[in-house]
């Protein structure tokens, strides 16, 4: 017998012969995701007086081809925030799916609580006002820091989400809340915000009508999807992987409306005509 | 010594269907030294008397903050009680790193619930020896959970666990009704009358030996008051006003106790 304890429990080297390690040994380090490969465009959204809307169109590019034109890119979470998805679809289908069980944990557990509050027990308190963080869940800033540890721990273990992701909601005061968190981490908020081109093109135009806080609460909620929709077709105009087909989401303080099969309207390409290398041309 | 052949693990019934370590667990709860905890709509409160080894020695504590917004008061091995507390303590600021926010009270007191009853049910493990009463505010209010080392954990509206707690539970059961309504004070005074009910003869309540721990919901402003342990001469006014001879003169006893007030 073998004295040596790291030869017992192993396959005898005079019957099997010696052990391959070979697989430990791979020439190449340990490879993730390492670019994207079906993706969403732009996401864009803006706070308005009481809540905060949201876009994105509903095209999946495989590379320049469009590939999928009925893909959902944004979705709600417990019915008081929403989601909206830039980057890679497979890496938003897995955290769409994350976001599912974390959202039925969350419910399990504020039906516990609300349990509680129906009998006896002294916990149903004065929070009678019927706004969204009062229920106990996690609200759209909650949900945002969770997802900026997420990202950040999935770069450092140098297997990144490849998305841009926007959250929009409300905080815990109450207030409309907008924020961005990208593929490594970074997280920021702004009174409106917009991920791949529309940082660009979309971008500016918000500026033009919500440049700071105080702007975007004076924005009713017409004006902001006006501005919305207006985006949306400037990005159609410009953005080669985009589509004119976009869901549109609004975040109130009654819930989430998402409709899901908007259609550019009064378009004009007359500008295009105008410019050399625009499009197909015969010259 | 030994109760019977069955009591040697926490795996093995008895034939009778019980499984005596747990038993045995309940117990060394029933040895600490008692504490009380009720909860009205806008605040919930801890108070415990704590022993001394000798004469010359120090104060066991009682009652230690875990969160901002969570508090716990234990009866029963201290030792066990800071493996609890150390985990809660990591559980709370582990949550408020990842979703900004503190954890519901419920979703803690289930965790320590599920780690005590699993050391029920392995062999080799033994259960925690300690009881808790866990007080914490969150987007729902006050509440008030009992822990057990069995794991079962039940939320209650006032509770007393530790020796002699009886008599303090018999004392809340009397006042059941009007705990709902009380504010921060009065909720006090009521957890310090258990706890005098509870006390064996001719030993009273001293600045020594009481603690006091309060945590308030959000008020209409939304300010939460956090959870805070009083001990010393911050409690001096609240057992004043509740002294023997205070109580049968009650319009002045209360009186005394709102101009006492001690909040730094």
């Amino acid at each position: 017998m073998d004295h040596r304890p790291q030869a017992w429990g192993r396959p005898r080297d005079d019957v099997y012969g010696p052990y391959d390690a070979s697989y430990l040994h791979t020439s190449m380090p340990k490879t993730a995701t390492q670019s994207p490969i079906v993706t969403g465009t732009s996401v864009i959204a803006i706070k308005f007086k009481d809540g905060v809307v949201m876009a994105a169109d509903n095209l999946a590019s495989y590379g320049s081809l469009a590939r999928f034109t009925d893909v959902k890119r944004l979705r709600p979470f417990l019915s008081t925030s929403v989601v909206g998805f830039g980057g890679d679809v497979s890496d938003m289908q897995f955290l769409d799916r994350h976001l599912t069980e974390l959202a039925i944990d969350e419910a399990y557990e504020a039906e516990g609580c609300s349990a509680g509050d129906v009998s006896s027990s002294p916990s149903s308190t004065s929070s009678s006002d019927s706004s969204p963080n009062k229920n106990g869940q996690l609200n759209a800033s909650n949900l945002h820091k969770y997802l900026t540890k997420l990202m950040y721990r999935r770069r450092n273990s140098f297997d990144p989400l490849w998305n841009q992701i926007l959250v929009a909601g409300f905080d815990s005061a109450s207030q409309p809340f907008l924020a961005s968190v990208d593929l490594r981490g970074t997280a920021f908020t702004s009174p409106s915000l917009a991920t791949g081109y529309g940082a660009m093109l979309a971008q500016p135009i918000m500026r033009k009508y919500a440049a700071t806080e105080e702007d975007a609460a004076r924005l009713t909620r017409e004006e902001a999807v006006k501005v919305v929709r207006e985006c949306m077709k400037v990005l159609f105009y410009r953005d080669a992987r985009s589509l004119d087909r976009f869901s549109l989401a609004v975040v109130t303080k009654d819930g989430v409306e998402i409709s899901e099969d908007e259609v550019l309207e009064e378009q004009s390409w007359a500008f295009a005509e105008r410019i050399r290398g625009y499009g197909t041309q015969t010259v | 010594m030994f109760r019977n052949n069955y009591d040697n693990d926490s795996v093995t019934f008895s034939p009778q269907g019980r499984i005596f370590q747990v038993e045995y667990a309940a117990e060394a709860v029933k040895q600490g030294s008692v504490v009380v905890g009720i909860a009205s709509k806008t605040h919930v409160v801890l108070v415990a008397i704590k022993r001394n080894a000798e004469e010359l020695s120090s104060y066991q504590k009682k009652l230690f903050p875990i969160d901002e917004h969570v508090g716990i008061a234990i009866a029963g091995l201290t030792s066990d009680a800071r493996v609890l507390s150390n985990f809660m303590k990591q559980q709370c600021l582990g949550h408020r790193l990842t979703y900004g926010r503190s954890m519901p009270v419920r979703t803690l007191v289930d965790m320590i619930g599920s780690k005590a009853q699993i050391n029920t049910q392995h062999y080799g493990k033994r259960p925690y020896g300690v009881g808790l009463l866990v007080a914490g505010v969150d987007d729902h209010g006050p509440h008030l959970f009992e822990f057990q080392p069995s794991g079962m954990t039940e939320e209650m509206v006032a509770f007393a666990i530790g020796a002699r707690s009886q008599m303090a539970r018999t004392y809340l059961e009397k006042h059941l009704d009007k705990f709902a309504e009380c504010d921060r004070e009065e909720l006090i005074r009521h957890g310090l009358r258990a706890l005098k009910e509870s006390l064996v003869q001719d030993r009273e309540l001293t600045v020594d030996n009481t603690s006091v721990g309060i945590a308030g919901a959000a008020d209409k402003a939304g300010k939460v008051e956090p959870f805070k342990v009083y001990d010393g001469q911050e409690v001096a006014a609240w057992i004043e006003s509740v002294a023997d001879d205070k109580e049968a003169a009650p319009a002045g006893g209360s009186g005394e106790g709102e101009t006492m007030e001690v909040d730094p």
